[in-house]
C-alpha cells in the first residue's frame, strides 16, 4: 500500500480550479517527482498535503488515515514535513535552534516542566540537543550551530531548512524546488543528498525546475499542466512524451 | 558550550564564567542596597522598579518571544490588582492572605490573559495592537465605571499589606523591597528555563515565520494563548505587590502610559532578551522614580538661585512621557535591536568558547 495516496484530490478558488482531480501514489522508500511549468498547480499540491489548503473533493489519504483537512501543525505531527519554495527559516534563532525546533513533534515537555526544568525536561532537552547536532553534522552544517540562521549562506540556508524537517524524523519529506538558486555544484551536493535522505528511510515528494536533478534521481515523474496531470511514468519515459513537451516549451516545437 | 560553569544550578550553566560572575555581583549589591542606603524613599522607589520588571518581563514573553504586539498589557496588571483588593480590603469585608492572593491572582490575569488573547488569535501586526490597545482601554474603564463593587475613580482604600506571623509590612518599603527582590529573582530563573525550552523555541519561532512553525507541528493557537496567560500571569503578580504597597488602587494607575512605559522599557533594552529586559525596565523605572523627582528637586533649586520662574516651579516628572518618546525614537532611529540585542551576547559566548578550547 502506498504511504501516501491522493484520489481525485481537487482544489477550486472561485471559478479557478488550481488542482483538478489528481491521483497520486507515493510509495514508502521512493522518490516521486511533481514537476510542471510555473502555475501548475504543483505548490497547491503541496499546500493540500500539508493542511494549508482542505481539499475541495478528493481524498488524501497517508500511511491509511485521511488526512484531507487537518491542520499543519497535526500533519506534521504524523510525519508529513516540508520546505519551503522560498525559504522560510527561524531567521533570528541559531542554526540549532532551528533544528530543534524541527524536533518539536518529538518532544513531550509541558509548559511547567519548561518553566521548573524538571528532570524530564532536562533529560529530553539534552538528547533533542545531541540529535540535533547529530543532525547538523550528518547535513554539514556543525560549524554554523551558534550563527543566526539569517546569516548563512544561501546554499546552506536550502541544507538548513531541509535539516530542520528530517529533525523529526518523518515518514515523508516534501521538497519544494530546493534547487532554485543554487549554483551547479550545489546542485551536485543536493542530489546526493536527497539520495541520502531516502537511504535514511524517507520517502521523498520533490517539485523541481532543474530537470537534470528531477530525471537524475526520481523513481516516478507525475507532470502537471494548469491544474491536471498530463502525464505520469518513469523519468524516461516522461521525457519524450510529446504533451510534456509542448507543455514546456509550446506546440509546434 | 563553556565547561566551566557546568556545576551551577537552576539551568545558570548556559552561561560563561563572566556573566555569571556581573550577575551574581549585580544580585549581592542589589540585596545588601537597603543596608547600604537608610534614605526610605530611595529604597520606595527602587522597590517600585520591581513592578515594571515584573510587568516588562510579562510583556516581553508576549511581544519580545513569541511576537505578537499587545498595547494594552496593563489590563493584566489591573486584573491582579483589582483581584487582590477585592478579597484584601474593606471594601467587601474580606481580609484573604496577601501570599495565597499572589497565586491566586496570577491564576486570574492568567485566565484573562486567555480570554482576552483568544479573539485576537487570527490577527497580526497593526490589527491586534488595535485590539489590544482597545482592551487596555476597556478593563480600566469597567473599573471605573462599575463602582458599586470597584469604588468608581476613587478605586479602592485600605487594601491589606502582607503580614508574616505578627510582622505586618506596613508602609515601611524595605520588606517590600526585598519581597520584589525575590519574586523577581524567581520570575528571571522561570523565565531564562522557558527561554530555553520547548515553549521557549516554539514561541520565537512564531514571532520568526508563523506559518513555518506551525509545518514543523507547532500548535500555534496554544502556544499563543500560552504566551498570553503566562504573560498576564507576570502581570498579576506585580498587580498584587503593587496594590499592597501602596495599600490603594485607582483606575488611573493602569491606563494606556503604563501600557506604553512597560513597552518603552523592552524596546529600550532589546526585546526577547532577558538582560536587555532588565536593564530597560531598570532605566525607565529609574527615570520615573528616582531620577526625575529628583532632577525636579535640582531644578527648583537652580530655579531659585538664578531667579527663574519657569525653573522654580517646574515638574519634571509630568515630562516624562515626552522623554520615553524621544528614548523610543531614538533606540528606534540608532540601536533598533536595544540596548542588549541577543546577538552582542551570542558574540560574547563564542569568544567564550574560543577561549575555553586554547585552555
Amino acid at each position: 500500500m502506498a504511504l501516501l495516496s491522493l484520489q481525485g484530490a481537487t482544489k477550486s478558488f472561485g471559478g479557478l480550479t488550481a488542482v483538478n482531480d489528481l491521483t497520486l501514489d507515493v510509495d514508502a522508500g521512493s522518490i516521486i517527482s511533481l514537476i510542471g511549468p510555473n502555475g501548475a498547480g504543483k505548490s497547491t499540491v503541496f499546500n493540500l498535503i500539508t493542511g494549508i489548503y482542505t481539499p475541495t473533493s478528493g481524498s488524501i489519504v497517508f500511511d491509511g488515515r485521511s488526512i484531507g483537512g487537518l491542520k499543519p501543525n497535526a500533519v506534521a505531527s504524523l510525519g508529513i514535513l516540508r520546505t519551503f519554495q522560498n525559504i522560510r527559516l527561524f531567521a533570528h534563532m541559531t542554526v540549532l535552534e532551528n533544528v530543534m525546533v524541527g524536533r518539536h513533534t518529538r518532544m513531550h515537555a509541558a509548559p511547567w516542566d519548561c518553566a521548573f526544568r524538571t528532570p524530564f525536561a532536562r533529560r529530553e532537552e539534552k538528547s533533542v540537543e545531541e540529535a540535533a547536532m547529530a543532525m547538523l553534522d550528518w547535513i554539514g552544517l556543525t560549524r554554523f550551530a551558534t550563527e543566526w540562521a539569517r546569516n548563512l549562506p544561501y546554499g546552506m540556508q536550502r541544507r538548513l531548512e531541509i535539516a530542520r524537517a528530517l529533525a523529526s524524523e518523518p515518514k515523508l519529506l516534501l521538497l519544494d524546488e530546493p534547487a532554485a538558486g543554487t549554483n551547479p555544484a550545489e546542485k551536485v551536493g543536493l542530489m546526493k543528498l536527497v539520495q541520502a535522505i531516502r537511504g535514511r528511510g524517507v520517502t521523498v515528494l520533490l517539485i523541481e525546475h532543474d530537470m537534470k536533478l528531477v530525471m537524475g534521481i526520481s523513481d516516478y515523474v507525475h507532470v502537471l499542466d494548469y491544474g491536471e496531470e498530463i502525464a505520469h511514468g518513469k523519468p524516461d519515459a516522461v521525457r519524450h512524451d510529446q504533451r510534456v513537451i509542448e507543455a514546456y516549451l509550446g506546440k509546434g516545437a | 558550550m563553556d565547561r566551566r560553569t557546568t556545576w551551577l544550578p537552576f539551568g545558570l550553566s548556559r552561561y560563561t564564567g563572566r556573566q555569571v560572575l556581573v550577575g551574581a555581583i549585580i544580585v549581592v549589591a542589589l540585596a545588601l542596597l537597603p543596608l547600604l542606603d537608610s534614605n526610605a524613599s530611595h529604597i520606595s522607589a527602587v522597590a517600585d522598579a520591581g513592578y515594571i520588571l515584573l510587568l516588562a518581563f510579562g510583556l516581553n514573553i508576549i511581544v519580545g518571544y513569541t511576537g505578537l504586539l499587545a498595547l494594552g498589557f496593563a489590563a493584566f496588571f489591573a486584573i491582579g490588582a483589582y483581584t487582590y483588593a477585592f478579597v484584601a480590603s474593606p471594601q467587601f469585608g474580606l481580609h484573604w492572605s496577601f501570599w495565597i492572593m499572589l497565586i491566586v491572582s496570577a491564576a486570574v490575569a492568567a485566565a484573562f490573559g486567555v480570554i482576552l488573547g483568544a479573539p485576537t488569535l487570527r490577527l497580526r501586526g497593526d490589527y491586534l495592537a488595535i485590539v489590544t490597545l482597545g482592551f487596555g482601554e476597556i478593563v480600566p474603564q469597567l473599573f471605573q465605571n462599575l463602582d458599586k463593587w470597584t469604588g468608581g475613580p476613587d478605586g479602592i482604600a485600605a487594601v491589606d499589606q502582607p503580614t508574616i506571623g505578627h510582622y505586618n509590612f506596613g508602609f515601611n518599603p524595605t520588606p517590600y523591597y526585598y519581597l520584589y527582590f525575590i519574586v523577581i529573582c524567581i520570575c528571571l530563573i522561570l523565565l531564562a528555563n522557558i527561554r530555553n525550552s520547548r515553549l521557549g523555541r516554539a514561541w520565537m519561532a512564531i514571532r520568526e515565520d508563523e506559518l513555518a512553525a506551525e509545518h514543523m507541528g507547532i500548535n500555534t493557537t496554544t502556544a499563543k494563548l500560552l504566551a498570553f496567560s503566562m504573560g498576564a500571569a507576570f502581570a498579576g503578580v506585580a498587580g498584587v505587590i503593587y496594590a499592597a504597597k501602596l495599600s490603594t488602587i485607582s483606575p488611573s494607575g493602569f491606563d494606556f502610559n503604563m501600557s506604553i512605559m512597560i513597552l518603552a522599557a523592552i524596546v529600550l533594552g532589546g526585546m526577547g532578551n532577558l538582560s536587555g529586559v532588565l536593564l530597560g525596565g531598570g532605566i525607565i523605572a529609574m527615570l520615573n522614580f528616582l531620577i526625575l523627582p529628583q532632577a525636579s528637586n535640582w531644578a527648583h533649586a537652580l530655579g531659585a538661585k538664578l531667579n527663574v520662574a519657569f525653573l522654580m516651579s517646574v515638574d519634571l516628572t509630568q515630562y516624562r512621557f515626552m522623554l520615553y518618546g524621544i528614548i523610543l525614537v531614538l533606540v528606534m532611529l540608532f540601536r533598533p535591536e536595544g540596548l542588549i540585542p541577543s546577538a552582542t551576547v551570542r558574540a560574547e559566548l563564542r569568544e567564550a568558547d574560543k577561549g575555553a578550547e586554547a585552555v
